[in-house]
């Protein structure tokens, strides 16, 4: 069997593990397994700049946050309904992505995650200036009569839980085919030698701005999916907390793959709910762990096993 | 009690001091008689245990613990004692929609309870809408009032900004100034009491002559106060959080001696002891109060209960620890509402998770609410159709180092046209 059918193999087998899930899962477990997916879509978006491109970005809040309140304020102001809304919220992340990156790429290194964490805050304070709009820190709930689509109720466990893998698996599949195409041949040129990239004559500039857009547009996807399925849109996402958080995640699951972002927002939540069920002083928990992970895990949980057993692992 | 009490075949010495002791314990286990065939009632807990809101979190978990201590004592809800299922949110709203279904789908709680900061509300209420969780928030924020939210979250323990900032505004024009000169946050809080001061005040007469928004990530605020008019008569700041030490210190040192009126949101001070190096400017100016910090010389009967139940002293802080001081101006909400679930349950003849929606209902058909030792803060007038509760606000100046009450409001003073009936919507 060739790599490649052993990627779809994973892939697919992912995709139908999480559809089984559902059905066996008690629905509380089924729940936090949707918004797992639904994070984990930002993720892989930060993974595809960090992971694949050598990107690090500390501002991708800002990127989440574009999709999250294109929906919600068409939603909330506008009346859309969640389709167009939806379009709206990819748009926004679109937009704000392409601006942010053609300047972000002016730097590179520390300044690049400096850059970017000041456009994130810049980002923040924007959505606290306009809190006639956004209210601000508080954010806005989105109505349940609101989130329907064809009929539809989005907060039903079964049409939520459906919704958000549908998304993921789109995201996965259609990231691991990118990853694999020229195009991100491509990126993994770029983060493994710039300047050799340079000579061989790709505009590595406007590469990575390609790169910048779409992690920028996949991550506010997963925004806009947050909003539409939970019903909130707030503040809190733009913060530096949760520019932090796919970094975190990537990390954890493994940078560079394309199941890692997957496997680091479960573990994440896992442990946090679990140790937080067990001890008051859980984040010492979390933070030991992060750091016994950091150690003997240095790839991260999916990039040691293709370390270490499956070097086909993409 | 045929479980707990049962014949004896043979009259032994042992047999004898055992159905003596059963007969003396008889009064205890009559209180938990239905517990022992049935769940205790689960409450979910949602509390800022981590994250900015933890200093507010830990108060309100003292307080939960004592209020449902007192509920047990005194034989808890329709003969079934209550439970407290505790999980922080990290005073993160998403982490605050998790900890809702948790609380849902895991614990099987029957209500989820006392969440503060407004966005963990924002984030979380829909979620206890779509799981048909009743949901009880003691957050003073305007959301459930203002018809943001849903029929299944209801705030009937603790007044909201609204009522609270409208209802200064008689005694601060009547008694301070007119001419008024606004610092506040810049975002969602301070813009609440912008707005709605501002209103208020030109309704008394009076005018805010200047409006100061304070980035939140501001660390220093001199550049702030040549920004304050001339003729401004009063101050009204309502800064939150650690740099408010700078901001009063800071004032201090524009002013000097030659202050204007000042008032203030308490919101600013909770958990820090007003006499903290640097606070001394402070002296001689005015706060809200949600309830007196320091026991006042006409302390009710009430007050003075609550107080020792919670475990707090005079001065307002913790008697095992005078430098730990409460959240005394909004930790009463949580007492309040575990007394107001408790009556809501026994109106609805509450058995189980079905009778939920006959739980909101009986709430809702609440008004009046008499000072008591269920409501030690003061009197309350629950709204049915907008789920809020109003009350009593309190103003008090500090002097030498104390906060003495200078005003009491009506609840009448608090109140506004209704902006939502939340009993037309459907469960």
């Amino acid at each position: 069997m060739s790599d490649t059918h052993k990627s779809h193999g994973l892939h697919f087998g992912l995709i139908g593990l999480l559809a089984l899930a559902y059905f066996v899962l008690p629905a509380y477990h089924s729940g936090n397994l949707a918004s797992v997916m639904v994070i984990a879509i930002y993720a892989m978006g930060y993974n595809l700049l960090f992971g694949y491109t050598g990107l690090l970005s500390l501002g991708h809040a800002l990127f989440f946050s574009a999709g999250l309140y294109g929906l919600g304020l068409m939603m909330h102001l506008a009346d859309w309904t969640p389709l167009p809304a939806f379009a709206a919220g990819l748009i926004a992340a679109l937009v704000v992505s392409a601006v942010i990156g053609f300047l972000i790429l002016r730097t590179t290194g520390v300044a690049f995650m400096i850059v970017t964490l000041m456009f994130a805050q810049a980002g923040y304070l924007t959505i606290l200036y306009f809190g006639k709009y956004t209210r601000g820190d508080e954010g806005f709930a989105l109505q349940q009569a609101s989130r329907q689509i064809a009929g539809y109720d989005l907060s039903d466990p079964g049409v939520r839980y459906l919704c958000a893998l549908v998304l993921f698996s789109v995201t996965l599949l259609g990231l691991a085919y990118i990853i694999r195409a020229p195009f991100g041949r491509t990126l993994v040129a770029i983060r493994e030698n710039e300047e050799r990239a340079r000579m061989l004559g790709y505009n590595v500039t406007a590469i990575k701005l390609k790169a910048v857009i779409l992690s920028g547009v996949v991550s506010g996807a997963s925004g806009a999916t947050y909003a539409l399925l939970f019903g909130y849109a707030g503040a809190t996402f733009a913060t530096v907390q949760y520019s932090i958080f796919p970094l975190l995640w990537v990390l954890v699951g493994g940078a560079g793959t394309t199941v890692g972002p997957f496997v680091g927002a479960l573990f994440m939540f896992y442990l946090i709910d679990y140790a937080s069920g067990k001890t008051e002083a859980y984040l010492l928990v979390v933070g030991v762990t992060l750091v016994l992970v950091t150690l003997f895990l240095p790839h991260g949980i999916a990039g040691t096993i293709r370390t270490r057993f499956l070097r086909w692992l993409p | 009690m045929s479980k707990l009490i049962k014949p004896t075949p043979t009259l032994t010495r042992r047999t004898l001091l055992g159905t003596a002791a059963a007969a003396a314990a008889t009064p205890l286990l009559g209180r938990y008689a239905q517990a022992q065939s049935s769940e205790p009632i689960r409450i979910g807990f949602q509390v800022h245990r981590t994250g900015i809101g933890a200093s507010y979190g830990r108060w309100y978990d003292r307080t939960t613990t004592a209020a449902v201590k007192r509920i047990n004592d005194m034989g808890g809800i329709n003969g079934r004692p209550v439970e407290i299922v505790a999980e922080d949110d990290g005073t993160d709203p998403k982490r605050g929609a998790e900890v809702v279904e948790k609380f849902a789908t895991q614990h099987n709680c029957d209500i989820g309870f006392g969440t503060l900061f407004s966005h963990v509300v924002y984030g979380s209420a829909p979620r206890a809408g779509e799981l048909k969780l009743p949901y009880f928030v003691v957050s003073e924020g305007h959301h459930v009032a203002s018809g943001a939210l849903n029929r299944w979250t209801m705030q009937p323990g603790i007044t909201d900004v609204k009522s609270q900032v409208q209802a200064m505004a008689p005694f601060v024009a009547d008694n301070l100034g007119k001419k008024v000169t606004m610092i506040y946050p810049d975002f969602a809080f301070g813009h609440d009491h912008r707005d709605y001061f501002s209103e208020a005040i030109e309704k008394q007469g009076g005018e805010v002559v200047a409006k100061i928004a304070i980035p939140p990530s501001e660390t220093s605020f001199t550049k702030y106060f040549p920004k304050i008019p001339r003729d401004t008569e009063v101050i009204y700041h309502v800064m939150i959080g650690p740099a408010v030490l700078t901001f009063v210190k800071e004032m201090g040192e524009f002013f000097g001696p030659s202050k204007p009126e000042i008032f203030g949101f308490l919101d600013s001070l909770e958990a820090v002891d007003i006499n903290s190096p640097g606070l001394e400017f402070l002296e001689g100016t005015y706060f809200w109060e949600g309830n007196p910090r320091h026991a006042q010389a006409d302390q009710s009967s009430h007050d003075k209960m609550y107080r020792e139940a919670v475990g707090v002293d005079e001065n307002g802080a913790s008697v095992s620890d005078a430098k730990d001081v409460s959240t005394y101006s909004h930790m009463f909400g949580c007492w309040e509402t575990l007394n107001i679930v408790k009556r809501g349950m026994e109106a609805a003849d509450y058995k189980g998770i079905a009778d939920r929606s006959k739980l909101i209902e009986a709430i809702e058909e609440m008004s009046d609410m008499p000072l008591s030792d269920d409501h030690p803060q003061g009197a309350k007038r629950f709204n049915g159709k907008t789920h809020q509760t109003f009350g009593h606000q309190y103003i008090s100046k500090v002097d030498s180092g104390k906060l003495v009450l200078a005003h009491t409001s009506s609840i009448e003073d608090t109140l506004y046209e209704d902006e939502v009936d939340y009993t037309a919507q459907s469960f």
